[in-house]
C-alpha cells in the first residue's frame, strides 16, 4: 500500500485550459489525473448529440486528449479519472479504447465504466410510485414539466469508481458523478478506507472540492494579493498530495506560475458554499467547520483535522428541462453622456416592442461600464464615462417573440441617439434556455454498475 | 471611524441556483472578530438592497477567519433562465467589499488600521 498519493486536476470545467491536462501528466511526478467534464446542463447538449447520432452524447475533448497523454499515463502507471463519458459511457470507453489500439497500447489498458447515473428512461417509473422528484429550490413536482425534461441524472459517489479502480482500471470513465468523488475514490482505493469512516471519507470529499475548479485554487480568480500572483500565463494546476491518515497537502508541480497559499485556498473552500457544517455527496457529509490550514512550504498548503458524519440515504439528482428562449442585444454609446444616451435608447427599445405587442416573461437593461456588475452600489455613473455598454436581454417561451426582438436592435443605431457603435456581430443570437431541476431520490432506487474493458 | 471591507478582507463568491454565496475572509485573524460582529445578515440585506431580494443567512468558520453568507433570490432566476451578465454571483464578493464598518479610534489602532 502506497502512503502518499498525488492526484492533479487537469480541468475546472468543460472548456478549460486544453493544455492543462498534459501539462500535469508531463510537469512531474502524480498517481493520479482527474477530470470535471460535466456542467449542471451538460447533460442535455449531450443527450440531443446522441438522439441525432446513437454514437454521440460524451466528451469528444476527452477522446483527444487521451491520444495525446495515454502513452506516457500507460508509460508511468498514470490513473486517470474523468465524467466524461456523459449520457454515452459505452460510446466514450469505445472510441477511447480505439484510440488506445492506434497506439499500439492494445493488451496494456482496462478500461472501467461506471453507468447507472442515467434515469431518463425511469422518470414515469418514478412518478408512477410516488417518487416525486421535487425541485430542491422551488418545491414544484416534477410532474410540472414532465414533457419538457431533457435530460435526468444521479450524481454516484466514489463507491464504483474505487470498484474500478479496484478491479485494475487503467481509465476510469464515468457519467455523471460528483467531482469530488473523481478524488476521493483514487485516496479510498489506494489506503483501503472504510466505508464508515466518515472522517476520513470528508477530508477526501474537501480535497476534492479544493482541486475541483482547477486553477480557482493555485492562483487564479484570486483577490488577495492578485497584483503580485507570478506568471499566471503558466498557471500551474493543484495537486492533492494525500496521505494513509487522511491528512493532505494543496501543492501544483515546480516551476509553473501561479500560487498555492493559506489565502488561495481559503478563497476555493469558500467557493459555493451553502451551509458549512455540511457539505453532502453521495459518500458522507463533511463539515468545513473543522479544516485546519498550514502553510508547508513554497506553494503548499497542509489541510488537516477534518470531520465528518454518516452519508444521508439520498442521491442528488440533476434534471434539465426545456424552459424557452431568450437573447441578449448590445450597442455602446460613447462620450459625452454616455450613460443618459444608453438609458434613452432603452426607453425607445422598450417602446417599440410594447408597440409591437411583444410580451416577455423577462426583460432586463444593464449598463456595462456603469453598473452591470455592482447594480445600484456602483452609485450614480458620471457624466464623463468614456462609453457605456447597453445591454438589453428578454426572455419567454415564444421564439417568434425573440426572434422579433433580435431586429429591434441594430436599427437603433440610426433612429436613436447619437454616438453609437459596436454592432459588427449581426443580430443577437436566439438561445433555448435549458434550466437546471435538482431534486432528491432515495439511494435504494439507484445501482450504480461497473464493467471493465480490456483493450 | 469608518472603514471599507476591501481593508479587512477578501472574498469570493459563487450561486446555487437562484442564491449567490459570498465567502468573506479576514486578511489577519485578528480582524476576523470584528466581521463576526459588524458584518451581520441584516447589514448585508441592507448593503444589498435593490440586488437580494430574498434573505440573507450567514454562516461562521472561525477556522478559517471566514464568514460565509447566501443572498436568495439575487440572480434573476439563477443559472440558464438568468439574463444578468453576472448570473453565476462571480462579482458579489466585490460588491460586498464595498461594505463599510463603524470601528471606533481605539480598536483601530489595536487593530494597527
Amino acid at each position: 500500500m502506497k502512503q502518499r498519493i498525488r492526484i492533479a486536476a487537469g480541468q475546472g470545467f468543460w472548456g478549460d485550459l486544453p493544455d492543462a491536462p498534459v501539462r500535469q501528466v508531463e510537469g512531474g511526478p502524480i498517481d493520479y489525473l482527474m477530470l470535471d467534464y460535466l456542467a449542471e446542463v451538460t447533460m442535455s447538449i449531450m443527450q440531443k448529440q446522441k438522439a441525432r447520432d446513437p454514437k454521440a452524447g460524451y466528451a469528444r475533448d476527452f477522446v483527444s486528449l487521451m491520444k495525446e497523454i495515454l502513452p506516457a499515463c500507460v508509460a508511468r502507471d498514470i490513473k486517470v479519472i474523468a465524467n466524461a463519458g456523459g449520457v454515452n459511457v459505452p460510446g466514450c470507453a469505445a472510441a477511447v479504447a480505439e484510440v488506445a489500439r492506434a497506439l499500439g497500447l492494445g493488451g496494456k489498458v482496462k478500461i472501467g465504466i461506471v453507468t447507472g447515473d442515467d434515469i431518463l428512461d425511469r422518470v414515469d417509473d418514478f412518478l408512477a410510485r410516488g417518487i416525486e422528484l421535487r425541485n430542491m429550490d422551488t418545491g414544484e413536482p416534477l410532474s410540472s414539466v414532465r414533457d419538457r425534461i431533457q435530460s435526468a441524472n444521479a450524481y454516484l459517489g466514489a463507491a464504483p469508481i474505487v470498484e474500478a479502480l479496484n478491479k485494475g482500471a487503467q481509465v476510469v470513465i464515468t457519467g455523471r458523478a460528483t467531482d469530488t468523488g473523481l478524488t476521493l475514490g483514487p485516496m479510498i482505493h489506494e489506503f483501503s478506507w472504510a466505508a464508515d469512516d466518515w472522517d476520513k471519507l470528508a477530508a477526501g470529499t474537501i480535497a476534492g472540492h479544493i482541486i475541483e475548479c482547477g486553477a480557482q485554487c493555485s492562483g487564479g480568480n484570486c483577490q488577495h494579493e492578485w497584483q503580485s500572483i507570478p506568471d499566471l500565463a503558466n498557471v500551474g494546476f493543484p495537486i492533492a498530495e494525500a496521505s494513509a491518515d487522511a491528512t493532505f497537502v494543496i501543492t501544483k508541480h515546480e516551476g509553473t506560475g501561479g500560487r498555492v497559499s493559506v489565502p488561495s485556498v481559503k478563497e476555493q473552500l469558500v467557493y459555493e458554499m451553502g451551509d458549512p457544517h455540511e457539505y453532502i455527496t453521495p459518500d458522507c457529509v463533511a463539515d468545513f467547520t473543522t479544516i485546519q490550514l498550514a502553510p508547508d512550504g513554497a506553494d503548499r498548503v497542509k489541510v488537516f483535522g477534518i470531520k465528518g458524519r454518516p452519508a444521508t440515504d439520498s442521491l442528488k439528482v440533476s434534471i434539465s428541462d426545456s424552459a424557452g428562449y431568450k437573447a441578449v442585444g448590445t450597442l455602446v454609446y460613447s462620450w459625452p453622456d454616455a450613460y443618459a444616451k444608453a438609458k434613452a435608447a432603452d426607453q425607445i427599445l422598450r417602446a417599440r416592442l410594447d408597440r409591437l405587442g411583444l410580451r416577455f416573461d423577462q426583460i432586463l437593461t444593464e449598463y456595462v461600464g456603469a453598473n452591470a456588475t455592482h447594480g445600484p452600489l456602483a452609485g450614480e455613473p458620471s457624466p464623463d464615462l468614456a462609453e457605456v455598454q447597453l445591454r438589453v436581454g428578454v426572455r419567454v417561451n415564444d421564439r417568434a417573440a425573440i426572434e422579433r426582438f433580435t431586429k429591434e436592435i441594430a436599427p437603433l443605431i440610426l433612429t436613436g441617439p447619437p454616438g453609437v457603435t459596436g454592432f459588427a456581430g449581426g443580430r443577437p443570437k436566439v438561445e433555448e434556455v435549458v434550466a437546471y431541476w435538482p431534486a432528491l431520490i432515495p439511494k435504494s432506487e439507484i445501482t450504480a454498475a461497473v464493467e471493465i474493458i480490456e483493450v | 471611524m469608518k472603514i471599507q471591507l476591501r481593508r479587512l478582507a477578501h472574498a469570493r463568491s459563487g450561486d446555487k441556483g437562484d442564491t449567490a454565496n459570498v465567502g468573506l475572509i479576514a486578511l489577519r485573524d485578528e480582524v476576523y472578530p470584528l466581521l463576526v460582529r459588524e458584518v451581520t445578515s441584516a447589514r448585508v440585506k441592507e448593503h444589498f438592497q435593490g440586488i437580494c431580494k430574498g434573505e440573507v443567512e450567514r454562516f461562521e468558520l472561525p477556522n478559517l477567519g471566514a464568514l460565509n453568507f447566501l443572498l436568495h433570490e439575487s440572480l434573476g432566476g439563477g443559472g440558464t433562465l438568468s439574463l444578468m451578465t453576472d448570473a453565476q454571483g462571480k462579482t458579489f464578493s466585490t460588491a460586498l467589499l464595498r461594505m463599510e464598518i463603524e470601528i471606533n479610534d481605539a480598536e483601530a489602532k489595536e487593530l494597527g488600521l
